[in-house]
């Protein structure tokens, strides 16, 4: 709530964003003190992550405050706007920073790429543009935080900048998020109407009030779509995620996995829920459609990497495609006008960014903690980690299980919920819709299935067995300010997970804004135990009875193996099926363990394979998986345009009487023209 | 003809020689005789600037007509003469295209410039209107020079005679600019001929020849 009449929580949180612009600035005087920056300014950033959460938790049921910024250009200010939507998702950027925050300043390392110094500039802009993006109401604002968003990104990807592949990892991301920046501009021009009312035609305000006829509104649809779709991730504009993800220090990939991803979300559901009034219905389909198939293509992927990093990237493409399945229900079913399917659509969907933040960046910063005690991130030389690194295992544990959405932990909440909203699609008003949304569940429940079969490879090949390699015996678990990010986001994902009526009816708050209707009245009948979207008899949840019970079976199964089956025990070798000389080698490994989904789905890789000959001395196997994409959409585009840049390097024949020749013949052209 | 005032007659009589002069120099192999040329244009449009003073009692012509003198007639050519000499670049202008082929092209951008000038002269009220087309085709036609000669003092002089082309065009379409864009454009010219001469130098010494050709090599591959 707003401590005094005159400062309201937009002031609150404006100021915060300002304390982040001031840490980075003072990163500047030191660049190189290392201490300073990872014990000092690291910290305090978190610590304003922590208070934009809180200052964004209040704002939540608050009305809508705005505010004109004296910044910009001359007729051409800021407006700024805080309403319930940007307070949900400052909130997400506030609690995810906060945890990544203190663990970056456990994770840094003296002399890794980027001066300290220069990287904690770079990180605490990207969070102020982010926190700007989500507060900006009008698209000059938006555009500009878009874009510095866009480049403090793009140096904290290179932050290894030494290497070539990182290089172009940076390169892929910075063409791509341009592209899709072109799409949101255009986008804003179409909204923005026949420009009648000159200046005050790029607000937020002014385009809300627009009504575009069909074309112009499908126009700005598509263009949002191709916009935000370009920064989410979505299929065909995907590449650049598996890219910088990996490039990018863990932390930073935490970032743009955990929050940046959501502000792609922000914005679209910015433009199609509040400045496009009457979604129509093919464009909740083709969401939909471009949706299940990123999820699916994302999932399919993430299970054959040996890279733990890019496994994490291609799962976050699945996360954002499932996102986009529920954005495309939420619009099908307001096109129909169908209220309370379309608000249990779009909660499932908020709820869905706050449990991919969460977990997503658990999952990121656990890789870093495995990176720096192994600096291994081959899935094939990691193993039985579970031993050296306790902490960061069991913490893992808890972010695959939220991942792989299985109860009590929060990935569960929101996928049931998005599965609730699936069931109730047979009752749309269209015949062909309503016969084939449902197999779209289908295809969500099997990508949720393969979801759980990447964790369980990321878990299993990384902690447990038995180390691969002689050198991961030197291994040590993470610093103490590690553990404490970890324990935040983990945290946040067992709230989440075990809360979800309390988290509902906080996303109420941002549902009303949009669509009118909540769910929270229905559910508070209910109590606080049951989750009960539409109706408890039909289906109903309870994280705490579930939890508790298996809590019970875990502790009367280890009793009773201790009690009745140790007696038993005898102790021999492991596996010996006959065959006495074993090795570390001869466990599964991730390629081993994903190869029958490789043989299933074949055809969606663009599979090299090198198998050794009979008589080869030193026997190599090894899988090259590739994306089809790369191939088929993204190397025609890059010849056309080098063809196209040839084509006019024609013109640059470096002799001075051919330049004079083309003024010349300009000239007499230009001067034939004004003559007839 | 014969019914034109004389002023008129002998105006015309000039921007035929300025013409003439223009196909010399377009034909011109040797620079010294480029050089030579250049200045009896200058001649030329110092004697025309002061006839159509005289003609029309603008008094300020009579000005014009005395920096043209200084700086074509004198200044310039000097300016010139001393290069080639430090520069010992005396001898034959290779051309790009050969002289007969370059004077048809010539030929042809007159036939356009009068053809061009036409409507411009019925509008333009002065007595010199009809000279409008020959001022443009001494532009065009120091324009192709430019373009068809590969060293540089040959291309710098090209700009100068460009530079008289705009002048007698001013003079005839208009009376004449304002006194204040004329020395600016004469300090111009003064200016970007010194700054030529120096990199003239440079380039020189660089490749050992003032041979633009070399300057290819700057493309980027």
């Amino acid at each position: 709530m707003p401590s005094a009449p005159g400062f309201l929580c937009l002031d609150w949180i404006l100021s915060l964003v300002c304390v982040w612009l001031a840490i980075g600035i003072a990163g500047l005087f030191a660049p190189r003190s290392f201490h300073y920056i990872s014990r000092v300014l690291y910290p305090l950033g978190a610590a304003v992550g922590i208070a934009l959460a809180v200052v964004a938790f209040a704002a939540l049921p608050a009305t809508a405050e705005t505010m004109v910024l004296p910044l910009g250009l001359p007729d051409l200010p800021f407006h700024l706007r805080l309403d319930a939507l940007s307070a949900l998702f400052l909130l997400l950027l506030g609690g995810a920073s906060a945890g990544i925050s203190i663990y970056a300043a456990g994770y840094l390392r003296k002399g890794e790429g980027t001066a300290p110094g220069l990287q904690c500039l770079e990180y605490h802009l990207f969070l102020a543009s982010m926190a700007l993006v989500l507060l900006a109401d009008d698209a000059y604002a938006f555009m500009v935080a878009w874009e510095s968003m866009a480049l403090t990104s793009f140096f904290l990807v290179t932050s290894d900048h030494r290497m070539p592949e990182i290089r172009r990892a940076g390169y892929i991301y910075l063409l791509i998020a341009h592209v899709g920046a072109i799409g949101i501009l255009l986008c804003f021009g179409v909204l923005q109407g026949n420009g009648a009312e000159g200046v005050a035609g790029y607000t937020f305000a002014h385009m809300r009030g627009m009504d575009h006829n069909d074309f112009w509104a499908s126009a700005a649809f598509g263009l949002a779509l191709f916009g935000f779709g370009a920064k989410a991730g979505l299929l065909p504009l995907h590449v650049w995620l598996p890219e910088a993800h990996p490039a990018a220090p863990s932390p930073v990939s935490a970032l743009l996995s955990g929050v940046m991803l959501k502000t792609a979300i922000y914005g679209f559901l910015r433009v199609c829920l509040d400045l496009l009034h009457h979604p129509l219905w093919w464009w909740g389909v083709l969401v939909l459609t471009l949706g299940l198939a990123t999820t699916l293509f994302g999932v399919v992927f993430a299970a054959v990497q040996s890279d733990m990093k890019r496994l994490l990237a291609y799962s976050s493409i699945e996360n954002i495609g499932l996102l986009f399945v529920g954005i495309g229900l939420t619009l099908t079913f307001q096109a129909f006008g169908m209220t309370a399917l379309t608000v249990l659509a779009l909660t499932s969907v908020l709820y869905h960014c706050l449990n991919h933040a969460a977990f997503k960046s658990l999952l990121f910063l656990v890789t870093g903690s495995v990176l720096h005690a192994t600096h291994e991130r081959s899935l094939g030389k990691l193993g039985g980690l579970i031993h050296r690194m306790p902490w960061v295992a069991w913490l893992a544990l808890l972010g695959v299980i939220a991942s792989a959405g299985l109860p009590p932990l929060n990935g569960f909440v929101s996928e049931w919920l998005l599965l609730q909203a699936f069931l109730f699609t047979p009752d749309l008003p269209h015949g062909y819709i309503n016969m084939l949304i449902p197999v779209a569940a289908a295809a969500v429940a099997l990508a949720a299935a393969l979801a759980g079969y990447v964790m369980v490879k990321f878990f299993g090949v990384i902690f447990l067995g038995r180390p691969r390699e002689e050198k991961l015996s030197q291994a040590h678990d993470a610093g103490i300010l590690e553990r404490v990010g970890l324990c935040w986001l983990a945290s946040l994902c067992v709230a989440l997970g075990l809360f979800p009526v309390f988290v509902i009816e906080k996303l109420d708050h941002v549902t009303t804004s949009l669509t009118g209707a909540g769910l929270g009245s229905a559910m508070r009948a209910n109590g606080w135990l049951l989750l009960a979207p539409i109706d408890a008899d039909r289906a109903s949840y309870e994280p705490i009875v579930f939890l508790l019970c298996i809590a019970a079976i875990v502790v009367a199964a280890f009793l009773l193996v201790r009690r009745f089956w140790h007696g038993r025990v005898r102790v021999s070798g492991a596996w010996d099926c006959g065959f006495p000389m074993q090795t570390v080698r001869m466990q599964d490994t991730a390629e081993g363990f994903s190869q029958p989904l490789r043989q299933v789905f074949e055809p969606f890789y663009r599979l090299t394979r090198e198998l050794p000959g009979s008589f080869d001395k030193k026997p190599m196997y090894r899988v090259i998986v590739q994306d089809h994409f790369w191939y088929w959409l993204y190397l025609p585009v890059a010849r056309v345009a080098e063809l196209g840049t040839r084509m006019v390097a024609f013109l640059q024949q470096g002799r001075i009487s051919i330049y004079l020749l083309y003024s010349f013949v300009t000239l007499v052209v230009l001067l034939f023209l004004i003559r007839g | 003809m014969s019914h034109l005032p004389l002023y008129a007659q002998i105006i015309n009589l000039l921007a035929a020689a300025l013409l003439l002069l223009s196909f010399a120099m377009l034909a011109q192999r040797r620079i010294l005789s480029l050089i030579n040329l250049f200045m009896a244009q200058g001649i030329v449009l110092c004697a025309s600037t002061a006839v159509v003073a005289a003609a029309t009692e603008q008094h300020h012509l009579y000005w014009s007509a005395l920096i043209t003198l200084v700086l074509k007639v004198f200044l310039l050519p000097w300016i010139l003469h001393r290069l080639i000499r430090r520069l010992n670049v005396k001898w034959d202008i290779e051309t790009l295209i050969n002289i007969p082929a370059t004077m048809m092209i010539g030929l042809m951008l007159v036939i356009f410039s009068f053809n061009l000038a036409l409507p411009i002269s019925e509008l333009a009220g002065t007595i010199t209107r009809s000279t409008l087309g020959i001022a443009m085709a001494a532009v065009m036609l120091a324009f192709l020079m430019m373009i068809t000669r590969s060293k540089a003092v040959p291309q710098v002089i090209g700009f100068l005679a460009m530079e008289n082309g705009l002048f007698f065009a001013a003079t005839s379409a208009t009376y004449g600019m304002p006194m204040v864009v004329e020395l600016g454009i004469a300090l111009d010219v003064l200016v970007g001929m010194i700054i030529l001469g120096v990199f003239f130098f440079q380039i020189r010494e660089q490749f050992d020849s003032l041979d633009i050709r070399h300057l290819e090599k700057l493309k980027e591959d």
